[in-house]
This record gives structure tokens, C-alpha cells and sequence, in this order.
């Protein structure tokens, strides 16, 4: 690793203070003491202030940002200073922790405690008090209403990256060939990633509007479009199991533009010199890009699709704000963990879901230490 | 992007030798009529639904329910089919205003604190010496395929009642559910595998000289990190800042369980998802403020477009 060449293996001593004498150090105790007092009362008192409810809303918006963005650079400089204030033998071997600590305190919290946390949840009942064995987990793999969700998972994990990367792949291939316009072309494509699913949501819901006969004329474009062929309005989102597709639509729509982003900026690296011998040898445009850059761009592209298998199995929102999935059978894993943790108040089935996700994604985190390795290895 | 989305993931798009630059020098067979209309087809089908939404919020009431969006483009310079009441009701009556601040107070910090703790910690792992360095990495790396709906649950439950495992406490009561404060170490904790990752890698990759004669000239590690690898840093960290705040900004599921949907702290992803389920037919409103939720990422996605696209093939910020 290049970087321990500059790390404090060398660490010269030649700014060795003068020991401390024994009143300034008391006085530095009482002063750091005094510091840290004053600033647990201003935060108590700030923190009183950004819950209050009847305060000017603006106000205590802009007193937590400012609070928030402040707070996180004092802590460090705070910190910091302190080990200055240690003695010199102890400091440089204290302040790496000084560095990364803040974010390894914060991860175990957020995210290595709850993991454990859910593991034992599942095995327990639905108020997470007795431990009932496995279950839950039967409950998982049985329940026709959870067997649907897998089904609907699966179908999410296949189709919505095979698509978004096909035209994704296609559409950088051709935005490539612009004269001009590509950059443009592309953003256009891309906008919706900045979109957030509930504006997805109700943006789709206005293409896939319905009203039956009798409850006003049809605004959904998709039923203008049949109207306009002289056919009848459909309840597109009631279709079992197409309306499964037409939600699929959605983070196709959102994700496409991911794929053709990364999938273009790998195209643009394709050494010139190989697509011209290419050429000079009499290979045709469509055989230059399936013999040429598919194999070139190749890794790539496995990447983003583990991505968006990832980001499918997952996926929640869309279907979420979208209705009932029960009726229209639109379940999928995700979403069912957050109906048992908060409609239908149990831990234990949903902590089950959630431990079936990660062991989901368990093989993908194998993957991506092994490729860290690697690359740690050519460094 | 939202909360299923996870945040990008690292790809690493080596540069090779002699790549082409975004600019042909017209050495391929640039496209004719068929490359361009297909383009522009795919193109217009991509911006129909946020056509769709832009036109049906500029519309009154009662033209929203009875004709299609679509119908203005026969008359579109008619002053009496185009209004901008929805965007006044929608902001007072609808609380998107108090939620557009509320977004605001949770994106900003939200932002800026994993950034700075994982820049921090991604100087340590780079150019610090420390027992442990390689396994705290690839622990931190490790986690960043833990699903945030896993996370979710005991996290509310330990700000709602502190934290014991196996009968022993290890966390306290700190009534943290429904603070900013909550929200902003929730996202934190999302948002730093990733930021540690991509951050280490590029400040991994900076040149160990200018490193290694700043600290002969006497700089200490918090100089250092301060006065030369943030300002070399700069790409890097903004390109990760802009997606954290778009996935701050849009997401949902972390802003409901830990801030919950009182309209006084609810934020505009809320909002909007509260007026979809309770006013499903008032689409001029739910159209006005899904635009008004869809505005300042929009600025933020056009305006920062470069760095976007850059944090997007993240790993050659290598470079």
C-alpha cells in the first residue's frame, strides 16, 4: 500500500514540547472540563429549542442546519485539540483513532448492531418477547401471500435490469454517434434518477389513470391513447398479474439512465486504435460493437446489472405508495417487511423477511470484498 | 432514487491509453437520420411523464378532470386553461411550504455530516498508521450491502427506548425519535460505507509527496487534512455530496420512521406520499407538488451535472 510510505512510521520527535508544569496542567483539566460542561448545556438547550413545536418553523430550521453542519466540524477540531493536549508519547498513536472513530462508533450503532438485532428478532414472536423457533421463517415460505411477493421479487430482479441495461446499453451506443446533442440527449434520459418515488408515483399514476364508466371522462394518457383507437378505458393497475409490468415501467423509467451513464462513459474507453483495426478489417458497425466493445465493456456491465438485481430486490416504494397490494397482488419482499413491522405489528415475521433479504444479498457482499482485495492488490 | 435505491455503486471505468474524449475526432461513422430519430424517440417517450405533470399542475380544477393534459396542445395560448392556484394551495394549505423546510433542515446536515466523518476516516485509512487499519476497512466496506430496511427497526426502537442485548443496556434512552438530530445520524450511518469507500479511494490515490513535505515542513495530521487534502479533495467530495443529497432529499422511509408524518416535522417526500393517499383525485394539487418536490433536486442535478456524472463512474476519480 503506497500510503503507509507517508504514515507516522517516520514520526520525528523533534517537536517534543516542554513538559507541562503541574499547575498549567490542572489548569488545562479545569479549562477542558469547564469547555465541555458550556457545550453540553448549549446543545441540551439547542436541542430543547428544535423540538419545541410552537417556535417560528424557519427559525428552527435554520438553527438546525446550522447546528447540524457546525456541530460535526467542531466535534473533530474538539477532539483533535484534546489530543494535542496529550502528552506527546501517547498523541500519534491516539489521533488515527480520533480520526476514524466517529465513523466506526456510528456504524456499529446504525448498522452492525441492528443486523444482529434482526437476526434474534426473528426468532422470536410476534411482540419479540418468547422465542418460537422457526416460525417465522415457515411463515416466509408458506403464507401464499408471501409466496406471491417472492414471485413478484424474482420477476422485479430479472426484468427491470435486463431492460434498463438493454436500453441503456443501446441508447449510449447510439448517443455516441451524435454529431451533437449527446450531452443533452443523455441528461434528458437521466432526469429521473433526481426524481424521488413518491413524485414517480404520482407522475405514473397519471399515465395509468382510470375512471369506469360513469365517474368522469378518462385523463390517464395510456386510456387517451385507447379511447383515441376506439377501444375501452382499462383499469391498467388491476390487470393481475400484468399491472406487476406496468409498475416495473416505473423504475425502469428511473434507472435507465444510471445504466447509460456508466455504460457510456465505459464505451468512450474503448481504445480508438482496436475499433479502427476493426473497421480496416471489414467488420460491420453491428459487428464491431457485439465482438468489439460488448467483450470490452463486458465487466462493466455485470456490475451495473448486480446493481440494479440489488436495487429490485429491494425495491419498496414504487409499490407501496402505488395502493393495496393484497387485492391487486403486487406484493413484493420488501414492502411486506414494512407491512408486518407497521401495519400488521409483527416483529418477528418482518424481522424473518429482512433476514431473508440480506442473506439475499449476502453472495454480493462476497463478491465486493473480493474485488476490493483485488484492486487492493494492484495498488 | 429513493430508499430501495441503494446509493451507486463503485464502478470502476479505467480510462484506458488513447480513450476517446466525449468529442470524436472523426475516426468513427457518425450516425444518419436512423441514430438520430431513434434518439430523439426514446428521448421524448423518457420526458412524457414529467411533461404530463408540469402541464396538469399549471391547470384548473375542473379542465384537470375532465380533459387529458395532452388536450392543451391545441390550444395552448389560451389564458383560461393555465393557472398557478394549485402552486399557492399546494404550498399554504397543503403544508408543502413547512415541509419544503423541513426537507431542507434534514438534507443540508445530512449532507455534510457523513461527508465529513467519512473524509476524515478515509485520511486515517489512506496516510494513518493504526493497528487494524486493513480489517476496519473491509469491515466498513463489508456494510455497505446491508439493506436499510434490516436497520430500520431496531434503530427506531433503541431512540424510542435505548438499547440492551441480552439484558444488558448498552445504549441510553436518548429520546432521539422525531429529532433532526435522529434523522441526520440515521442517514449518516446509511450513507458512510459508501462515502468511505469512494473517499479512500481517491484520497488513497493523491501523490504521497505533497503529503509526505507537508509534514517535513512541520504540519500536523488535522493541518494536513485541513488545508490540503479537502481542497484537493474537492471533486470527490462533491460529487459524493450530490448524491447523498438527492438520496437524502427523495427518500422516504428513513424521514417516516424516524421523524414521522406530524405535519409539523413531516418532510416534502411525506407530504406528497400523504396527499397521494388522501386527496387521489385532486391532481392539479398533487401534480403542483410533486413539482415543487421534484424543483431544487432538478437545480441541484443540472447545475452539478459534471460532478453527477463523475461520482456516477466513481473509481476513476482514481485518476
Amino acid at each position: 500500500m503506497s500510503a503507509s510510505t507517508g504514515g507516522p512510521g517516520v514520526e520525528a520527535e523533534t517537536f517534543e514540547e516542554a513538559p507541562l508544569s503541574g499547575s498549567a496542567l490542572i489548569l488545562r483539566i479545569a479549562a477542558t472540563i469547564v469547555v465541555a460542561v458550556g457545550v453540553a448545556y448549549l446543545l441540551s438547550e439547542t436541542f430543547g429549542f428544535l423540538r419545541s413545536r410552537d417556535a417560528n418553523r424557519a427559525l428552527v430550521v435554520l438553527v438546525a442546519i446550522v447546528v447540524g453542519v457546525g456541530g460535526v466540524f467542531f466535534l473533530f477540531w474538539g477532539m483533535n485539540t484534546l489530543v494535542d493536549w496529550m502528552p506527546a508519547r501517547f498523541r500519534e498513536h491516539v489521533r488515527p483513532y480520533v480520526f476514524v472513530g466517529p465513523a466506526l462508533v456510528i456504524l456499529s450503532i446504525f448498522l452492525v448492531y441492528p443486523v444482529i438485532n434482526t437476526i434474534l428478532l426473528s426468532f422470536k414472536d410476534s411482540r419479540g418477547q418468547n422465542y418460537v423457533g422457526l416460525q417465522n421463517f415457515k411463515f416466509v415460505f408458506t403464507d401464499g401471500s408471501m409466496l406471491r411477493s417472492i414471485r413478484n421479487t424474482l420477476g422485479w430482479m430479472v426484468l427491470v435490469p435486463a431492460v434498463a441495461v438493454s436500453i441503456g446499453l443501446a441508447f449510449a451506443t447510439l448517443a455516441d454517434r451524435l454529431r451533437r446533442g449527446e450531452a443533452l440527449a443523455k441528461s434528458m434520459i437521466f432526469l429521473p434518477m433526481a426524481i424521488s418515488f413518491a413524485g414517480a408515483a404520482i407522475t405514473f399514476r397519471l399515465i395509468y389513470s382510470f375512471r369506469p364508466q360513469g365517474f368522469g371522462s378518462n385523463i390517464g394518457l395510456l386510456n387517451g391513447v385507447m379511447l383515441g383507437l376506439g377501444q375501452q378505458p382499462v383499469a391498467w393497475l388491476q390487470q393481475q398479474p400484468w399491472n406487476n409490468l406496468y409498475l416495473m415501467v416505473i423504475m425502469v423509467w428511473m434507472q435507465t439512465g444510471f445504466a447509460m451513464v456508466v455504460l457510456s462513459a465505459a464505451i468512450k474507453a474503448v481504445p480508438d486504435e482496436i475499433l479502427e483495426a476493426a473497421r480496416i478489417d471489414g467488420a460491420s458497425e453491428f459487428q464491431v460493437f457485439r465482438r468489439v466493445i460488448i467483450p470490452s465493456i463486458l465487466p462493466t456491465i455485470v456490475v451495473v446489472t448486480t446493481y440494479m438485481v440489488i436495487n429490485a430486490l429491494k425495491v419498496f416504494d414504487i409499490v407501496f405508495v402505488m395502493g393495496n397490494t393484497e387485492t391487486s397482488g403486487t406484493e413484493v419482499v420488501a414492502e411486506r417487511m414494512i407491512y408486518w413491522f407497521f401495519i400488521g405489528a409483527n416483529s418477528g415475521r418482518g424481522a424473518a423477511i429482512a433476514v431473508v433479504l440480506f442473506v439475499a444479498v449476502i453472495p454480493v457482499m462476497i463478491a465486493n470484498v473480493r474485488r476490493f482485495r483485488e484492486e487492493e492488490s494492484i495498488r | 432514487m429513493s430508499d430501495t435505491i441503494e446509493r451507486p455503486p463503485v464502478v470502476s471505468v479505467a480510462p484506458a491509453p488513447g480513450a476517446r474524449g466525449s468529442v470524436g475526432v472523426g475516426e468513427v461513422r457518425k450516425g444518419g437520420w436512423f441514430v438520430r430519430i431513434t434518439i430523439l424517440i426514446v428521448v421524448l417517450i423518457w420526458l412524457i411523464p414529467t411533461v404530463g405533470v408540469l402541464i396538469t399542475s399549471f391547470r384548473p380544477a375542473d379542465l384537470v378532470n375532465t380533459t387529458g393534459w395532452w388536450t392543451v396542445f391545441a390550444h395552448p395560448f389560451r389564458i383560461a386553461s393555465w393557472t398557478l392556484d394549485n402552486y399557492r394551495v399546494a404550498l399554504d394549505a397543503g403544508g408543502l411550504k413547512n415541509a419544503f423546510m423541513n426537507s431542507l433542515a434534514v438534507s443540508i446536515p445530512a449532507t455534510v455530516i457523513p461527508i465529513t466523518i467519512a473524509a476524515f476516516a478515509a485520511y486515517a485509512f489512506s496516510w494513518m498508521e493504526f493497528r487494524g487499519r486493513f480489517i476496519l476497512f473491509v469491515a466498513v466496506v463489508a456494510l455497505l450491502v446491508v439493506p436499510l430496511q434490516m436497520a430500520v427497526i431496531p434503530i427506531l426502537r433503541m431512540f424510542v427506548s435505548g438499547a440492551s442485548f441480552f439484558g444488558i443496556r448498552t445504549f441510553p434512552d436518548l429520546d432521539l425519535n422525531g429529532t433532526f438530530l435522529g434523522v441526520w445520524l440515521a442517514h449518516t450511518g446509511f450513507g458512510l460505507p459508501l462515502a468511505v469507500y469512494l473517499l479512500r479511494n481517491y484520497i488513497g490515490s493523491l501523490p504521497s509527496s505533497i503529503i509526505e513535505s507537508a509534514r517535513m515542513d512541520g504540519a500536523d495530521h488535522f493541518t494536513i487534512f485541513w488545508r490540503l487534502i479537502v481542497p484537493l479533495s474537492v471533486p470527490a467530495l462533491a460529487a459524493f455530496a450530490i448524491f447523498q443529497f438527492l438520496w437524502v432529499w427523495n427518500d422516504l422511509l428513513v424521514a417516516y420512521v424516524f421523524l414521522g408524518g406530524t405535519r409539523n416535522v413531516q418532510v416534502l417526500t411525506l407530504a406528497l406520499a400523504g396527499l397521494n393517499g388522501s386527496r387521489g383525485e385532486t391532481w392539479q394539487l398533487l401534480t403542483a407538488a410533486a413539482f415543487i418536490s421534484m424543483a431544487l433536486p432538478l437545480v441541484v442535478f443540472f447545475s452539478l451535472q459534471k460532478y453527477f456524472v463523475r461520482g456516477l463512474t466513481a473509481g476513476s476519480v482514481k485518476g
